[in-house]
């Protein structure tokens, strides 16, 4: 097995007097597509935040494709932001600017592409979530969800990340939209070779598209592993999380 | 990692280029340029095998400077791994040529922006009347259910609009006053014509100085804020929220803005323009030794009570413009960020100058009146 392209250890996150993580450890293998759930609150977001450099921990050693987040060196922290890309949640488009303009932005942030090459790649990018060239002219706020999704996911692949990270992809969209949006995760990710983090609720979309399950529960990592293995565990909250899929998933 | 790199072989029946390294973003940073031109060299004209299978990696920009250069097509002699192919055939979406960007309107025709300014200004104004017209509706509304009456937002609007404003207003007020009284008493002591700087002080600061000077401060402070949070909640859907929830949004939100602001702006004229009476009385009393008693004696013999109550009046009216002008602006917002700022911006200049203009209106209606005969 290769480099992992996360390692998280000893992680200790705390707002306040209230303990989000005590001593939590985590190791995602490169090439996986790495689960992450929980229950609400659980502190699943905040562990994004941290692994994308937006929250420092506390305590404790994150790694994200072998580098520390903060090595006190801009630049080499500047490369290693641009090696992952993140979907947040809502999309965070920029609102001013059109869906051309959003995907281009980290394109033009290089700042060495001329803008023809930008135009051909952003149109690329476009294809690639398939969404039609027309629709680069519009203003995010004249999307709908599920385009949201779509633009932010281009935006997120624009540079060519190693490591992608989705922070509830699925939610907010209607079992038909969410099915597409997986099996086009899926389809970028094998034509991309991707290295890909996830937080879901969403049990569908877990079982489509993960290889490997975390289950963040009592401030660290109850359980990780295949699917089948986590689902073999013996903790309440495990049973009470996949207690409805536990027949489906045993089929298959 | 392995440098990009195009080779050419140039023997033999069949010319073959060999492709090697990776084409990607990262592995293309400063190379582009130079692996581009090889691509257009006559060499590559000539070349009838392309061999790929040395590419490490791929990306969409590798891809697309491939497609570009051969002419947006694959050449016929291309050799490459499937997963390459499959790239490359991503660019095909791009297609022969590049989609033209969406239409601009033409610059440089004068007269077609001048129509279009017009235009917009006519709608502006529209707009803004529009709105008139829902406040009198909602304030006719709520007169037959006054239960639905916004008392709460009504009274949180006058603290805002009305009460913290008056540091602000009280300080700016009082320099003015100093400086005004300061530059005329220089005047005034050539002529020695000292006394009339209670009627100078007097007619300038209560009919215009005080309102016009409230009305810049309050379009400024609470205008900008009016515009702003209508408009964040316009961004946010919160005002359609409002709205399904069977609350009506001018009642609810403008309403009390402009209600607040039109009970408020009189009060905080009447406050400046006093503050302002009082900076030119302190430097009155330093320049030219008028005391603070034979002014206060003078100043309502010199000055017809009727120029305290077109003050009033301004104030009424600036208040209303200023409110009305936010609240259409905030209203307007398109949902993006871009639009939040140039909206709060208009507000603020449009407002100031709408009450510039409503204050020449005031100058000619009221030219006969409170005038010391
Ligand atoms: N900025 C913050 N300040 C204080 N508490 C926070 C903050 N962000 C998150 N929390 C708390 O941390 C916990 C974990 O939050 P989060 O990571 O958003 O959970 P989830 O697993 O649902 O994504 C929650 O209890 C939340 O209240
Ligand atoms: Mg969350």
């Amino acid at each position: 097995m290769t480099a992992p392209v996360i390692d998280i250890r000893g992680l200790v996150t705390r707002f306040g007097n209230h303990l989000v993580h005590e001593g939590l450890d985590l190791s995602i293998p490169a090439g996986e597509v790495m689960a992450l759930v929980g229950g609400s609150g659980s502190g699943k977001t905040t562990l994004l935040r941290q692994v994308i450099g937006l929250m420092r921990p506390q305590r404790g050693d994150i790694r994200v494709l072998g580098q520390p987040l903060f090595s006190g060196d801009l630049q080499a922290d500047r490369a290693l932001r641009q090696r992952f890309g993140m979907l947040f949640q809502q999309g965070a488009l920029f609102s001013a600017l059109n869906v051309l303009e959003n995907i281009a932005f980290p394109l033009r942030e290089l700042r060495w592409l001329d803008r023809e090459t930008i135009h051909d790649l952003v149109m690329i990018k476009l294809a690639m979530v398939e969404l039609e060239p027309r629709h680069a002219w519009l203003m995010p706020a004249e999307l709908s969800g599920g385009m949201v999704k779509r633009v932010a996911l281009a935006r997120a692949l624009a540079l060519e990340p190693e490591l992608l990270l989705l922070d509830e992809p699925t939610a907010g969209l209607d079992p038909d939209r969410s099915a597409a949006f997986v099996s086009l995760i899926r389809r970028l990710r094998d034509q991309l070779g991707l290295s890909v983090v996830l937080v879901t609720h969403d049990l569908d979309t877990l079982s489509a598209l993960a290889t490997r399950v975390a289950v963040l529960g009592e401030r660290r990592i109850l359980a990780e592993g295949t699917l089948d293995h986590v689902m073999k565990q013996d903790h309440p909250f495990i049973r009470s999380f996949f207690g409805a899929a536990r027949p489906a998933a045993g089929g298959r | 990692m392995g440098v990009p790199t195009v080779s050419f072989e140039m023997t033999g029946a069949q010319p073959a280029a060999v492709l090697a390294g990776e084409w990607t973003l990262a592995g293309l940073r400063g190379r582009l340029d130079a692996l581009k031109r090889q691509l257009a060299s006559a060499d590559a004209a000539r070349t009838v095998r392309w061999d790929l299978h040395a590419l490490t990696r791929l990306d969409s920009l590798g891809a697309i400077t491939l497609w570009r250069a051969w002419g947006d097509r694959l050449p016929d002699g291309l050799d490459a791994d499937p997963r390459t192919l499959d790239m490359l055939r991503a660019a095909a979406v791009l297609g022969p040529c590049r989609p033209a960007p969406r239409a601009r309107p033409r610059r440089g025709d004068s007269l077609v922006a001048l129509g279009r300014l017009g235009g917009a200004l006519v709608a502006q104004l529209l707009g803004m009347i529009a709105l008139s017209g829902q406040i009198l509706f909602d304030a006719v509304r709520m007169l037959r259910f006054p239960q639905d009456a916004p008392l709460r937002e009504l009274s949180a609007n006058l603290y805002k609009t009305g009460v913290t404003a008056l540091p602000i207003t009280a300080l700016v007020g009082f320099l003015i006053g100093v400086v005004l009284s300061y530059l005329s008493a220089l005047q005034l002591k050539t002529f020695g014509a000292d006394v009339f700087i209670i009627n100078i002080l007097g007619i300038g600061i209560i009919r215009e100085l005080g309102p016009v000077l409230v009305a810049v401060l309050v379009a400024g402070r609470s205008g900008s804020a009016m515009t702003a949070q209508l408009g964040v909640m316009r961004v946010t859907e919160e005002i359609d929220a409002l709205v399904t929830m069977g609350v009506p949004a001018t009642l609810r939100l403008v309403l009390p803005k402009v209600a607040a602001l039109v009970a408020a702006m009189p009060l905080l004229v009447l406050w400046t323009s006093a503050s302002a009476l009082f900076g030119g009385m302190v430097a009155a009393a330093v320049q030219l030794d008028i005391g603070f008693g034979f002014f206060l004696d003078t100043l309502p013999r010199v000055v017809p009570i009727a120029n305290l109550y077109i003050g009033f009046g301004k104030g009424l009216a600036f208040g209303l413009v200023i409110a009305l002008v936010a609240c259409h602006f905030g209203l307007t917002v398109r949902p993006n960020t871009e639009s939040l700022s140039a909206n709060t911006t208009r507000s603020v200049v449009s407002a100031i100058t709408c009450v510039i203009l409503v204050d020449a209106v005031f100058a000619i209606a009221t030219r006969h009146i409170g005038m010391p005969t």
